[in-house]
């Protein structure tokens, strides 16, 4: 084209990470914010909204969507999927309530079995998508059955009721204001900020969902990264498992049921494409705000339950929607 | 085609370009990526509506607002990639959107039909054959057979010899010159020049949206239509200055992949660049991923610097110090949703990446370092590499290997859909590489480039090595002989 045959190079002024977030983000921005103004002026919960117990409140509900969102960003960048993540938070719930309550393990073990219960799960599907040509669609398919089943099959279909005061802080508890599911949000984020952007397997993630074939000329290990991506996810998933079951005070072999999607949803309508090779923390973190807001706002108006999915499917369309609109205009 | 304007946001991309195709001409239509040549023909088929201008079809204008009224008015595009449904039949493709039959499909007659057609012009496909089990060539003799059925006037066919064999090309040719015969019209999209004085009549040269010159083939030459369409001289196309032989830096013996490649021996010296040549499928791009370790199961035995040495990955090969560009930038080599820095500096991460830190700066250097020596056009760093041309796709390409700092640089089709301006300037950097040190192994099916940049010639044929010449007593017709079956 005419115009880029004679420019100069540069490229030595580098655009502020700030900048570009909201450049990039423009859309979804809008809209959480958008929505967060509707709740604030809408009668029916300008009173109740925009208090400190509720937004972080919300923040506490949506941190384990955004635990497992993390980890799901990742994949979806790879161009995988992970849909046992819901099967794993039932797992992990279950067995580390187990543990407490039958085994009486001390509960920093509890926890920590949890989380490997998510580990293993994910080192499966690893394994099996790294080594087979299965899709991850298949294989986390699978596990997202033979997981749960599991979970029924330990406790034999019914909650593992744990009261202690110590299970119930993980889930309930607050470390100042902060409740500390928020605190370990933060954490989860800046670690998975630091994966995807300051290491070398975040760079091989992405170059691996953009183009496989590509990677393996590059000498990139392709069967590590995707058996990487798929670990970190179930950890995330174990990690979202304690917090749920620390936060219903039993471990249930129905939790987590559906939690698949909304990690996916935010994802999604953060901007990250289902076909791979791009994407980014940030979208993903305002897509999962933009979900639990809505949940919020929801149920602060005492919405019937049952339009909540309606109205979170038609938000999601909307939201993916606009962007789509924002991204063919500068085609 | 007269006064066509088109512009696009930012780009002018067609600026009063006139065009005229004769009956029964073979007309070429040449330029570099960028000057126009699609978007000229995507507004005679339909796809684009031009900004001004008028297409004139047998003296009388001709309303072409879509692709059905381009069709309706006997225009047939054949794409550079094909557009069959593979899954599907020969006739079943032939006829598709316009099935004979009433209510249901008369398949019988769809299948009658499309075989007189095909046995018209002598092609022996059977109708009932799937697409996909066509070779590439064959697929696009279906195209061109879809195109007549159509009762195309004109037929425009968008680099129709990338992907064939010489024998195939000839084929084509043959077909091209039939079509000729029923008087219908040719718009002959190519990079390859060579093609031109073999099927076409005449040859418009476009540049940055303009139709520079329209000249009769066999009164032009390869030079003036070069310099057209660069826009100035291009006194020195190639550039190679040989040196005297060094030492050996590279000796591979009895490669073997256990599949197609036999025995084949070579020895690379410094400051060398070594040419294969071959057909399509001779075996060079499969030896050379042998050598970079991407093939498991590959035997023989390979010496760096004399010192035997066995490579079992891509990763080993790098540490040895050589690097691989390969054949096809778009599948095997772009990360094309990423930015130009991202894909030169991919190699080399651990320079600027420790633990969790970026040194964003020496980063943004290293880039910076490989777009200037390869001469990289883009606006910035930051740019998504599949917005550059094909030619500066490719440098970015040959950069991000250089960056590996190599002492063996493989460049598997370095030239390959690349504009003329773009391929010289690669031939003068592979030189200067050369002249630095560095040993290259060129693997072209450009005969004129192999001999022209090699020292020395290795012919392939089958999987095997055929023999060899050096630079000075290479010719075309004794490399043909050579790989040719």
């Amino acid at each position: 084209m005419a115009g880029t045959d004679t420019k100069e190079i540069s490229g030595q002024k580098a655009e502020s990470p700030v900048v570009r977030f909201f450049k990039e983000n423009l859309g979804i921005l809008i809209a959480l914010i958008a929505l967060c103004l509707i709740l604030t002026v809408n009668p029916a919960t300008s009173r109740t909204f925009l208090t400190s117990q509720n937004i972080f409140n919300m923040l506490r509900q949506t941190s384990t969507n955004l635990y497992i969102a993390c980890g799901m960003t990742m994949v979806i960048i790879l161009g995988g999927i992970d849909l046992s993540v819901g099967s794993i938070i039932a797992l992990s719930g279950c067995i580390a309530a187990g543990c407490v309550v039958h085994y009486h393990f001390p509960i920093a073990i509890a926890i920590l079995v949890g989380i490997l219960v998510g580990l293993l799960v994910g080192l499966f599907n690893g394994v099996v998508i790294a080594k087979t040509t299965i899709p991850a669609f298949i294989v986390t398919l699978a596990t997202m059955n033979i997981a749960r089943g599991f979970a029924y099959v330990y406790t034999g279909g019914s909650p593992v009721r744990v009261i202690t005061k110590e299970w119930q802080f993980i889930g309930g508890g607050y470390v100042g204001i902060f409740p500390v599911p928020v605190i370990i949000l933060f954490i989860v984020l800046i670690l998975t900020g630091l994966i995807m952007n300051k290491t070398r397997l975040g760079r091989y993630i992405y170059a691996v969902g953009g183009n496989a074939q590509a990677a393996e000329f590059s000498g990139i290990n392709v069967a590590k990264v995707k058996f990487l991506v798929q670990v970190f996810s179930g950890i995330m998933a174990g990690l979202a498992g304690i917090v749920l079951a620390s936060r219903m005070y039993s471990g249930q072999p129905t939790a987590g049921e559906g939690a698949e999607m909304d990690a996916i949803a935010a994802v999604v309508v953060g901007g990250t494409s289902m076909a791979g090779g791009s994407g980014k923390l940030g979208g993903t973190i305002i897509g999962g705000l933009i979900i639990g807001v809505l949940n919020n706002g929801l149920n602060l108006m005492n919405v019937n339950s049952f339009w909540q999915y309606v109205v979170k499917g038609a938000v999601i369309l909307l939201a993916v929607y606009v962007d789509y609109l924002r991204h063919r205009k500068t085609e | 085609m007269k006064n066509i304007s088109k512009s696009f946001p930012g780009v002018k991309a067609l600026d009063s370009v006139n065009f005229e195709l004769k009956a029964g001409e073979v007309h070429a239509l040449l330029g570099e990526n960028g000057a126009g040549k699609s978007t000229l023909i995507k507004v005679l088929g339909g796809i684009y509506i031009p900004d001004q201008g008028d297409i004139y079809i047998n003296g009388t204008r001709a309303e072409i607002h879509d692709v059905r009224s381009a069709q309706r008015n006997g225009i047939s595009i054949i794409h550079q990639e094909l557009v069959l449904v593979p899954q599907m039949t020969v006739a079943e493709n032939i006829y598709l959107g316009r099935e004979p039959g009433k209510k249901f499909v008369d398949r019988k007659k769809m299948q009658v039909e499309a075989q007189k057609l095909l046995n018209t012009y002598g092609m022996q496909i059977d109708a009932d054959t799937l697409v996909g089990k066509l070779t590439i060539a064959q697929q696009q003799m279906v195209e061109i057979i879809k195109a007549i059925s159509y009762q195309s006037k004109i037929v425009v066919m968008d680099e129709p010899t990338s992907s064939l064999s010489d024998s195939e090309v000839s084929y084509l040719f043959k077909t091209i010159r039939t079509l000729v015969r029923e008087n219908i019209g040719i718009i002959y999209i190519s990079h390859k020049m060579s093609e031109l004085g073999e099927i076409c009549d005449r040859v418009t040269v476009m540049r940055d949206g303009q139709a520079v010159g329209t000249r009769v083939v066999k009164e032009t030459t390869n030079d003036e239509l070069i310099s057209m369409m660069v826009g100035r001289e291009l006194k020195h196309y190639y550039t190679r200055d040989y040196q005297k032989q060094k030492k050996v830096v590279l000796k591979c013996e009895n490669i073997s992949d256990g599949k197609m490649v036999k025995d084949v021996s070579f020895e690379l010296h410094e400051g060398e660049i070594i040419g294969f040549a071959g057909l399509i499928g001779a075996g060079r791009s499969e030896t050379m991923k042998c050598i970079f370790g991407l093939t498991k199961g590959s035997t023989g035995n390979i010496f760096l610097d004399g010192h035997k040495i066995r490579i079992k990955s891509p990763t080993e090969a790098m540490r040895y110090g050589i690097a691989f560009v390969p054949e096809d930038r778009k599948s095997e080599g772009l990360y094309s949703l990423q930015s130009v820095r991202y894909n030169s500096t991919i190699e080399v991460l651990r320079t600027f990446m420790k633990f969790f830190s970026v040194n964003a700066k020496k980063e943004r250097e290293i880039a910076q370092t490989y777009i200037d020596i390869m001469g990289t056009k883009t606006p910035s760093q930051e740019q998504t590499i599949q917005n550059l041309s094909g030619g500066n796709q490719q440098k970015v390409m040959i950069g991000r290997w250089l960056a590996t700092k190599p002492k063996v640089l493989i460049l598997d089709e370095p030239t390959r859909g690349i504009d003329v301006g773009a391929k010289s300037e690669i031939y003068a950097i592979m030189n200067r590489l050369a002249k630095e040190g560095m040993a290259i192994i060129m693997v072209s099916s450009e005969l004129p480039e192999i001999i022209n940049m090699s020292d020395r010639i290795y012919v392939m044929c089958d999987g095997t090595l055929r023999g060899s010449f050096d630079h000075a007593e290479a010719t075309q017709e004794k490399i043909m002989k050579l790989a040719a079956k």
